[in-house]
C-alpha cells in the first residue's frame, strides 16, 4: 500500500504599515496595516480558502473517507480569519468534523523562535496547540516548524514534548541517495517519526502546474497519477507538502488547478494499491526505515533549502537579534496585549521581506513583499521595534540592547 | 531689466538645494526691480507662490508650432541684428534670404523635437533620470526657441543641465549669458567625472560672458579644473528664506534622547559614510543620543547595511527623502546638524538648521563655511575629530548655544535680497557693455 500524504500550509502575517516613520517613534503605537491585511485576507479567501475548502469537503464526501488531507494553519492566520472572515474558520471546522482532516501543530506566530529562545518557542507551540484544540477539537500529534525549518536538535526537542511525527523538507543534501518516500526517524530520537517532503512531485503542483513553458504542461490528473503509480514497490508514503494558497491564488482558477484536484483521487484510486493518509496515521501504519542525521538547519525555502531567506544578511540579523533581546522586558511587563504585539513582530515574514538575495528566488521574495525593497522593510520594522522599546521604558522597564557599542 | 532664466527645479519638488537657491535668487532679483522669466522643464505639481515680476515658463507647456511660427515672423525683424543660427548648411542649398535660413532651421528643430502631432510635444519629467542627456538636449532646443520669441536683456543659466539652453538662447539672441555654478561634476563625482557632463559644463563656462560661483571654494575649482579666467568669475553666496511655519518650541518629539541630524542626498559628495562612522564612535561614549539620516541616494542601501552590521539600530534611524513640513519638523527636533560633505560648493542646509536654533558642524570642504565663520568645522575624512566635536556639542550645552548665537549673528546679514543686488550689478555691467 502506497499512501499520498497531503499537507497544506495556511499562513498570513500581520503586515506592518508602510508609512511607519521615525516621527512615529514614541508617539504612535499602531503598527499594523489593517486595511492591507484585511484586503489580502479577503482576496485570498475568495480565491482560495473558501472555494478550496468547499471543494475538499465535496471530495471527502464523494470518496466516503478514502480521501484525506492535513493542514498547518498558523495562529496569526487563524486570528485574522476570526477578525476579518470567520466563514473561513467555519469551513475549516466542517473539514475537521469529517474525521479525514488532521490539523498539525506549529508555533502560533509562525516564528523562528526555536533558533533564538527555546522558552518562547515552547510557549508559542503550546499557544497554537490550545488554539487547535479549541477550534477543531483535535489534540495535535504531529509537529512542523515554520517553513519546515528543521534539524536534529529540533526533532529531539519535539520528541521531548510528546509528539509522534515531525515534518521536514526532503532536501537533497540531507537525503543523499535515499528516497523521501518512506518514514524515517531523526538521529537521536527513539519514538518520533520523520516525514520528508517529495519536493519534485510537490512542486509539480505548487510551482509548475500553470507554467506553459514546462514540458509536462498541461498537467492532467491522469498524467500525475501515472508518475505517482510508478513509485509502486519503491516507496510507502508520498509527502506532498505545499502552500494552501497554491489553489486559486498562486495557480489561478483558470489554470484548471481546482479541476485537477477534483479529478486526482479518482485517477490515483485506479491503482488498487494507492490511497491517501494523514501524517499521524502514517506514523502508525509505517515503521521508520532508517535514521536521518540532519545536524544543520534545513527549510523548504529557496534553492538553498536553508535559513538564508530569513537570516544571514546584516539587516535580518540586526532586526531579529534586537527583537529577541526584548523578550524578558516584554514578558516582565505582564501586559498580554504588549506581549501579543511583540510576538506578532516575531513572525518570520518580517525577516523574509528583508532578504537581499535577488537571484532565482528574488522573484518569489518580491511577489510576497509588500514593501518597495528589503531596505524599506528593515527601516519600518526597526522604527516599530524602537517604538516598542520606548513604550517599555515609559513603563519603567529597563531594556538591554547589546550590540557593537558600549 | 528683464532676465530669461533657465533652471531645472523649483520647490517643493527638489532633489537638492538647487531649486531652493534658484527660487531664493529669483525673489532677491525681483526685490531689486529685475523682471525674471524663469524657465523650467515642467511646472506640474509646482506650488511655490509667484509674485509680481516673476513669471514661470514651463517647457512642456510650450506650444511648439506657435513658437516656431513666431520664430519665422520675427526673423525678418531681427535679420539686421547679429544673430546666428546653428543651421547645418547644405551644399545643395543656395540660401538667399534670412527668412529662408530661418525656415530651414525651423524644420531642423521640428525634426529634432520629434512628433509634432501632439499639442505639446515635450514631455519633460524634470527629474534626474536615465534619459537625462536627451532631456538636456531637448531643453536646449527650447532655449533656442525662447531666445527668439521672448523679450529680455540678459540670459542666466543654472548648472550644467541648463547650459545648452543658455548657450542656444545667447547664440540666437545675441544677448549676454550669465552661467551660475551651484555644483561642478568634481563635487558630485570626485575624480571619476562623467566626461559628457564635464564637456557641457566647460562649453557653458566658455560661452558665458560672466560666471557666478556660489563660493570661493567653487571659484577655485572652476579656475583649476575648467581653466576659467578668474576675472570672469564673481562669487555670490547663497542666502536663506527665513519664513518658517514651525519652531523648536511646540514640536512633539517622540524620543527623549538628543537627536543628531544628517539631511541631504545620500551620495558620495555629501559624506554620509563619515557621518555613520562618527555616529558609531559617539555611541561608544554616550548613550543619550539618536542619529537620523534623512534623504535618499545611491549610497542609501549601503549605509543601511553598514549600520545594521554595526548593530546600532536602536540609536540610528533613516527617514528616506523628506519634503515640506517634515523637513521643518526634522530640523526642529534636532539638537545638532552635521554636514560632513566631501566637496560642497555651498550647502544651504546649515542655514536652515540655524533657523531652528540647531548648532551646526560642517566639513572644511564646504563653501558655506566662508560666510559662517563661527560654525564648527572639521575635515570630512577625520571621523575621530568629527565624533569628538559631536560629543562636545551634545554634552556642553553652553558651547552649543554659543555656536548657535554666533552663527545666527552672521546669518542676520545674509539675505537673498543682497544676493539679488550683486547679480543685478552683473546684469547691468554686461548690458552696458553691449
Amino acid at each position: 500500500m502506497v499512501s499520498l500524504c497531503f499537507y497544506f500550509e495556511v499562513h498570513q502575517p500581520f503586515r506592518l504599515r508602510k508609512d511607519y516613520s521615525f516621527f512615529d517613534i514614541g508617539t504612535n503605537h499602531f503598527y499594523e496595516d489593517e486595511k492591507n491585511n484585511r484586503d489580502i485576507l479577503n482576496k485570498v479567501a475568495a480565491k482560495c480558502y473558501i472555494p478550496m475548502n468547499n471543494l475538499l469537503l465535496d471530495m471527502i464526501k464523494q470518496w466516503e473517507g478514502r480521501f484525506k488531507v492535513s493542514f498547518a494553519v498558523s495562529g496569526v492566520a487563524l486570528e485574522q480569519f476570526e477578525k476579518y472572515n470567520p466563514h473561513v474558520i467555519e469551513l475549516f471546522q466542517k473539514l475537521a468534523d469529517t474525521g479525514c482532516v488532521e490539523f498539525i501543530n506549529e508555533t502560533f506566530y509562525h516564528s523562528l523562535s526555536f533558533l533564538y529562545s527555546k522558552q518562547e518557542f515552547k510557549e508559542q507551540v503550546l499557544l497554537h496547540k490550545e488554539k487547535v484544540e479549541k477550534l477543531f477539537h483535535q489534540t495535535p500529534k504531529t509537529f512542523r516548524n515554520t517553513e519546515l525549518i528543521y534539524n536534529n536538535e529540533l526533532a529531539r526537542f519535539i520528541e521531548g514534548l510528546g509528539y509522534r511525527t515531525i515534518i521536514a523538507e526532503g532536501a537533497d543534501h540531507i537525503l543523499g541517495w535515499r528516497s523521501p518516500n518512506f518514514v524515517y526517524q531523526p538521529a537521536g530520537c527513539y519514538k518520533l517519526n520523520l516525514m520528508m517532503k517529495n519536493y519534485k512531485l510537490s512542486d509539480d503542483i505548487a510551482f509548475r502546474f500553470g507554467n506553459r513553458g514546462w514540458e509536462s504542461y498541461p498537467l492532467t490528473a491522469e498524467k500525475y497519477a501515472s508518475w505517482v503509480h510508478s513509485i509502486a514497490g519503491n516507496g510507502e508514503v508520498l509527502n506532498l507538502f505545499m502552500d494552501y494558497e497554491t489553489f486559486g491564488e498562486h495557480q489561478w482558477e483558470d489554470t484548471g488547478i481546482f479541476n485537477f484536484m477534483r479529478a486526482l483521487p479518482g485517477a490515483i484510486f485506479k491503482h488498487p494499491d494507492f490511497g491517501f493518509i494523514t501524517p499521524s496515521e502514517a506514523g502508525q501504519r509505517y515503521t521508520p526505515v532508517a535514521k536521518i542525521d540532519c545536524p544543520y538547519f534545513t527549510s523548504w525555502a529557496d534553492i538553498e533549502r536553508d535559513l538564508t531567506a530569513w537570516i544571514g544578511n546584516p539587516l535580518q540579523n540586526s532586526a531579529i537579534e534586537m527583537a529577541y533581546q526584548l523578550e524578558s522586558a516584554v514578558k516582565k511587563s505582564g501586559d498580554i496585549n504588549l506581549i501579543g504585539i511583540w510576538r506578532k513582530l516575531l513572525t518570520s515574514d518580517h525577516f523574509y521581506y528583508m532578504c537581499t538575495k535577488w537571484f532565482s528566488d528574488g522573484d518569489v521574495h518580491k511577489y510576497f513583499n509588500p514593501y518597495e525593497s528589503p531596505y524599506d522593510a528593515y527601516v519600518i520594522y526597526m522604527n516599530v521595534l524602537n517604538d516598542l522599546i520606548e513604550t517599555l521604558q515609559q513603563r519603567g522597564i529597563p531594556v538591554e540592547i547589546g550590540g557593537g557599542h558600549a | 531689466m528683464r532676465v530669461l532664466m533657465f533652471g531645472w527645479e523649483f520647490p517643493p519638488f527638489i532633489s537638492g538645494g538647487l531649486g531652493t537657491a534658484c527660487y531664493g535668487l529669483s525673489k532677491g532679483l525681483v526685490q531689486n526691480g529685475v523682471e525674471v522669466a524663469f524657465v523650467l522643464p515642467t511646472k506640474k505639481r509646482m506650488t511655490v507662490p509667484l509674485m509680481q515680476g516673476l513669471s514661470v515658463i514651463a517647457a512642456d507647456e510650450l506650444v511648439v508650432d506657435e513658437a516656431l511660427e513666431k520664430m519665422l515672423s520675427r526673423s525678418e525683424i531681427r535679420s539686421q541684428s547679429r544673430f546666428q543660427f546653428p543651421v547645418q548648411l547644405s551644399p545643395y542649398y543656395t540660401v538667399t534670404s534670412f527668412k529662408e535660413l530661418t525656415a530651414l532651421r525651423v524644420n531642423q528643430v521640428k525634426a529634432d523635437l520629434g512628433d509634432m502631432s501632439r499639442f505639446s510635444v515635450l514631455d519633460f519629467s524634470g527629474n534626474y533620470g536615465v534619459n537625462l542627456f536627451e532631456e538636456v538636449h531637448r531643453y536646449g532646443l527650447i532655449g533656442e526657441l525662447l531666445g527668439i520669441t521672448e523679450e529680455f536683456d540678459v540670459i542666466h543659466a543654472h548648472d550644467w543641465l541648463t547650459y545648452p539652453a543658455g548657450i542656444n538662447a545667447k547664440r540666437i539672441s545675441g544677448k549676454p549669458l550669465v552661467v551660475h555654478v551651484h555644483a561642478t561634476e568634481f563635487d558630485r563625482s570626485g575624480e571619476h567625472v562623467n566626461q559628457g557632463v564635464y564637456d557641457i559644463e566647460r562649453a557653458g563656462l566658455e560661452a558665458a560672458d560672466r560666471v557666478v560661483a556660489v563660493s570661493y571654494y567653487t571659484k577655485s575649482i572652476l579656475v583649476k579644473r575648467y581653466g576659467v579666467d578668474p576675472s570672469k568669475i564673481e562669487v555670490v553666496h547663497n542666502a536663506v528664506d527665513k519664513d518658517r511655519t514651525l519652531s523648536r518650541f511646540g514640536i512633539k518629539k517622540g524620543v527623549k534622547e538628543k537627536v543628531v541630524l544628517f539631511l541631504g542626498r545620500v551620495t558620495m559628495q555629501k559624506g554620509p559614510d563619515y557621518f555613520l562612522q562618527a555616529a558609531y564612535l559617539v555611541l561608544k561614549r554616550m548613550r543619550n543620543v539618536r542619529f537620523v539620516m534623512a534623504g535618499s541616494g545611491d549610497m542609501l542601501p549601503r549605509m543601511i547595511n553598514w549600520m545594521a552590521g554595526m548593530r546600532i539600530a536602536d540609536r540610528f534611524h533613516f527617514t528616506g527623502f523628506l519634503r515640506g513640513v517634515d523637513v521643518e519638523r526634522m530640523y526642529a527636533m534636532s539638537d545638532l546638524y552635521v554636514m560632513p560633505s566631501v566637496s560642497e560648493p555651498f550647502g544651504i542646509t546649515p542655514f536652515e538648521a540655524l533657523l531652528y536654533d540647531v548648532p551646526i558642524l560642517i566639513s572644511k570642504q564646504s563653501g558655506v563655511g566662508e560666510v559662517l565663520q563661527n560654525a564648527v568645522k572639521v575635515d570630512f575624512w577625520d571621523v575621530h575629530t568629527l565624533a569628538d566635536q559631536m560629543v562636545r556639542l551634545l554634552s556642553n550645552e553652553g558651547y552649543a548655544g554659543e555656536v548657535v548665537e554666533r552663527c545666527k549673528g552672521e546669518l542676520q546679514n545674509i539675505e537673498w535680497e543682497s544676493a539679488g543686488i550683486k547679480v543685478r550689478e552683473i546684469y547691468v555691467s554686461l548690458t552696458e557693455q553691449q
